[in-house]
């Protein structure tokens, strides 16, 4: 296994800038995402590893080797694109086996990494079993085999779970999770699901227009998001956004939002003044009749344990999640209050976050997975 | 709008029950979800009402006709598809205005104009009437697809999985916007997913479909806290309800016959271990961001709660858990009910 660098790396399509300028490093047997809509250049990115695509500038090392201009089978990578195909006619031993095959490896050998690998899925009892008899997860598992029979120096998996429906899709979340907790794999994941990033990633790039606009942990990008785009990427619902105006004071621990004062984290730099955005997550919004900050039942939805209250101001919808036990009819009038520790705050024209107390523990970033 | 009543229907397909003796009354004005995995009977049982489908045995009533011989044009019903079907050289308009230009309607153009400008409005996509319908985005042509039903006052409107072709983002707006039209409406619509959140969300109330039978039917709570098996009590919440062997835990005064306990979240209580008494380790805690899993270790099984942010619990920790009024399942899987 081994560590994936990408240094200054751009990819120009004619005039169209696909990769901008890109710098990361995915360490050795970390779980990395690139997540973002389609156009955004995480694709190109996982091509130009894979050596499917050269860059026009900028250079990959894997495991400190400098690959940039290398042929794709020269790279000693497992590239995955749908975990799905496999091959009917044969039994369960000879598709997870036949990429050794077609390498031409010894038969003797070959058994020996099939039977390991299976053990590895927990499918080693279904070895000899056609595969047009097995149930969904098993397939999965076989086809997962295949990709990590040859012990690849890393994986590049590019929306491998793209086409399943949803409850399938979060079954095979947890399995990759879980394997790669049992082999510690180099993995490169692309997807547009922002619960598969959470679900799996050890750190997560979020890419916006062939920039990557957040690099970090799951818990960073979605405690202290970078900009606009990211907050509003991740989540479900995503951050809520309360316009307010005027510029900001280094050590300013409240704003007015909608003629209401809200507490926020202290201000670590002077902001001249603009259009501003407050961003709200929906579990830290609580009802609150003294608030000044008014609003309206829009709607809400039964999630069981919780609900999403929509919830209308002068300023659109928000949404909050609060215990299902809260009556709540439509047209009702709350007032809402904030966890001030947990808000950001950001700069409209640009998206940028502005730097607040959330930020001095940065660096302190807990372990995703632990 | 009218009420449907379903008594006894049945629908083979050859040997295979699509769906056997069903019942099932929607009233006027009420919003019905069919929950089910593919092959479950959702869509034989939508267009058994339509029309098209014609059932072996039982009787079908729309707005208290017998509709059971009735062609689908005489039925008085809009069926939305999963795969929107625009019509692609005509205008958004005209798309929406289609169903109410049918000869056998004669509205005025005025009256079309008005009827549809308000539909546009309401399934927002009225800044777009006069793009043609290949030009929209996947969201802005189910949008048209949901608007055109709409644009008719049926009896009952039949929706096959409308959303399940939308991205994430997409799905969620569309949900609480369909649930406030249907509302706002007073529509009667009978809704078919294997999607629990959209369920949940927009149903008031929730039949459960399994193997063409109807397994229980009421509302999201009632399903959600009081599930009629393991079945249904699977079928429901994220992260999924725990299903943990009796013995496991000591076993809150389960009742005779007990074989299974469910346990959801606000069915544990989980604190650290003190004095050494542990039940079970912290594997992880899972942040997801909107969400927090606690996944834990006891015996041979494993548990997955949600959790606090901003837990002190962390890998490795023992702990020590107990229920809290968990729901029981005998032998057969069925919930105790009788305490």
């Amino acid at each position: 296994m081994a560590e994936i660098r990408v240094e200054n790396l751009r990819k120009e399509f004619g005039a169209f800038t696909a990769v901008e300028d890109s710098n990361f490093v995915v360490e050795d047997g970390e779980f990395f995402v690139m997540l973002g809509p389609s156009g955004c250049g995480k694709t190109t990115t996982l091509r130009m590893i894979a050596g499917l695509e050269l860059p026009t500038s900028g250079q990959i090392l894997l495991g400190g080797e400098n690959v940039t201009m290398r042929r794709a089978r020269e790279r000693d990578i497992a590239f995955v694109f749908q975990l799905f195909a496999l091959y009917p006619h044969m039994n369960v031993r000879k598709n997870i086996g036949f990429p050794l095959l077609a390498q031409g490896m010894p038969a003797s050998e070959i058994r020996q990494r099939v039977e390991e690998t299976a053990k590895l899925l927990r499918i080693d009892h279904l070895l000899n079993k056609s595969v047009s008899g097995l149930a969904g997860g098993d397939r999965q598992r076989v086809a997962l085999g295949r990709a990590i029979v040859r012990r690849p120096k890393c994986f590049l998996m590019d929306e491998p779970l793209g086409t399943l429906d949803t409850e399938f899709r979060d079954l095979m979340v947890h399995e990759l999770r879980e394997l790669h907790n049992r082999i510690h794999a180099t993995t490169v994941y692309v997807t547009h699901d922002q619960m598969e990033a959470m679900s799996m990633a050890d750190k997560i790039a979020v890419m916006n227009h062939g920039v990557i606009e957040q690099f970090g942990t799951p818990r960073e990008i979605y405690d202290r998001p970078a900009t606009m785009f990211v907050a509003d990427f991740i989540g479900s619902p995503p951050m809520n956004f309360l316009g307010f105006g005027g510029g900001l004071a280094r050590g300013a621990k409240e704003i007015t939002v909608q003629g209401a004062r809200v507490a926020v984290p202290e201000v670590r730099e002077d902001i001249a003044p603009a259009d501003m955005a407050l961003g709200i997550r929906p579990e830290h919004i609580r009802f609150d009749d003294k608030s000044g900050l008014r609003g309206a039942i829009y709607g809400t939805e039964y999630l069981g344990t919780t609900q999403i209250a929509a919830v209308e101001t002068a300023d659109g919808i928000i949404k909050a999640r609060v215990p299902a036990e809260i009556r709540l009819n439509p047209g009702d009038h709350v007032g809402l209050s904030f966890n001030s520790a947990r808000l950001s705050l950001f700069e409209k024209k640009s998206g940028r976050a502005v730097r607040t107390s959330i930020h001095d523990l940065a660096s302190q970033g807990r372990v995703h997975h632990g | 709008m009218a009420d449907v009543r379903i008594n006894g229907v049945t629908k083979s397909f050859g040997e295979r029950a699509a769906v056997s003796n069903l019942d099932l009354h929607i009233a006027d004005g009420e919003f019905v979800v069919l929950l089910g995995p593919t092959g479950a009977g959702k869509t034989t049982t939508l267009r058994l009402i339509a029309g098209l489908e014609k059932p072996e045995a039982g009787r079908i009533h729309i707005g208290g006709r017998d509709a059971t011989d009735l062609e689908p044009a005489a039925r008085d019903t809009a069926f939305v598809f999963q795969q929107y079907s625009l019509y692609p050289h005509l205008s958004v308009f005209d798309n929406l205005a289609f169903p109410l230009r049918s000869p056998a309607r004669r509205f005025s153009e005025e009256a079309v104009r008005r009827r549809v400008e308000d539909v546009a409005k309401m399934v927002r996509i009225d800044h777009k009437l006069s793009n043609r319908a290949t030009k929209l985005s996947g969201g802005e042509m189910q949008r048209v697809a949901i608007g055109r039903a709409l644009v008719r006052k049926p009896a009952i409107y039949l929706m096959d999985e409308p959303l399940s072709s939308l991205d994430a983002k997409l799905r969620a707006d569309l949900r609480l916007e369909l649930k406030r039209i249907q509302a706002e409406l007073g529509a009667t619509m009978l809704y078919v997913t294997h999607d629990q959140i959209e369920a949940m969300t927009m149903a008031d109330r929730i039949g459960i479909l399994t193997d063409g039978v109807l397994v229980q039917i009421g509302t999201p709570k009632t399903i959600y806290t009081e599930p009629a098996n393991l079945h249904v009590a699977a079928r429901l919440g994220q992260p999924a309800i725990n299903l943990l062997p009796t013995g496991l835990l000591p076993d809150a005064d389960a009742p005779m016959g007990t074989k299974t306990i469910g346990a959801r979240t606000e069915h544990l209580t989980i604190e650290k271990a003190v004095n050494g008494h542990a039940d079970g380790t912290v594997d992880w805690v899972e942040h997801l961001g909107d969400q927090n899993h606690l996944h834990v270790t006891v015996g041979a099984k494993k548990l997955v709660t949600l959790t606090d942010p901003d837990t002190d619990l962390a890998k490795g920790d023992k702990i020590m858990i107990r229920y809290r009024a968990p729901l029981f399942f005998d032998a057969a899987g069925n919930r105790i009910t009788n305490r």
